[in-house]
């Protein structure tokens, strides 16, 4: 149940995505007006929901990985651990890689 | 020698899925920074708009959105059945007709970046 609840969260926030893109290609004043509008207490309150939500989802969906996507070596199978593993490495290494090209430090 | 894998069908709902779970957490953390004032250097309108002028940046931008809002009407349309509304065939048209107005959305500002 609760993994459903947490795609109506990530559908909200991909459509604010989408609509952060429009008004990056209508030009500085409507950006920043977006930006600006990002900052009212609802959208901080939804910021902080989803959060834990595309967490939780993210966190689910890489311990599902190793079901959804079995790897063999011959004759060896890959242990599901060691890709979920290899799921979680690069949830971190992209995560800090996104914050400091993005300058958020 | 490597056996197939079966679920290859998966593709696409698959690489949705990853990508969002892989970037969302992080894009909400960097929206967030905005949200509590701190604009990220790199959201600011001048630098974003310089990075997603370039073609390679225009294809990453694309490629994510539209993979996590297809990936969204997917699990939308799931959310919908397990929930108990069982006409599906509305729910699959309407959600997906909406991801595909957000397809031609991204697609139409990114071009006009």
């Amino acid at each position: 149940m609760a993994r459903e609840v947490t795609c109506i969260f990530i559908a909200i926030y991909t459509v604010i995505l989408v609509f952060g893109c429009v008004r990056l290609a209508q030009g500085r004043e409507a950006y920043e007006q977006f930006l600006v509008a990002l900052g009212a207490p609802s959208s901080i309150g939804f910021h902080l929901l989803a959060l834990v939500f595309a967490i939780y989802h993210s966190v689910t969906w890489f311990n599902l990985a190793p079901k959804a996507l079995p790897m063999h070596f011959g004759d060896k199978t890959v242990p599901p651990a060691a890709i979920a593993a290899a799921h979680y490495i690069g949830w971190v290494l992209i995560s800090v890689a996104l914050l400091l090209i993005a300058g958020a430090f | 020698m490597a056996k197939s894998n079966k679920p290859i069908i998966w593709g696409p709902f698959a690489a949705g899925g990853t990508v969002t779970a892989l970037l969302t957490p992080v894009l909400i953390l960097l929206t967030l920074f905005v949200a509590l004032g701190r604009v990220p250097d790199g959201l600011a309108y001048d630098n974003l708009y310089a990075f997603a002028q370039h073609a390679l940046a225009k294809i990453f931008i694309f490629v994510v959105l539209t993979l996590s809002l297809w990936s969204a009407a997917h699990r939308l349309r799931i959310t919908c059945y397990d929930f108990g509304l069982r006409q599906d065939t509305l729910v699959a048209a309407l959600v997906y007709l909406a991801a595909a107005i957000g397809t031609v959305v991204v697609l139409g500002s990114l071009l006009a970046i």
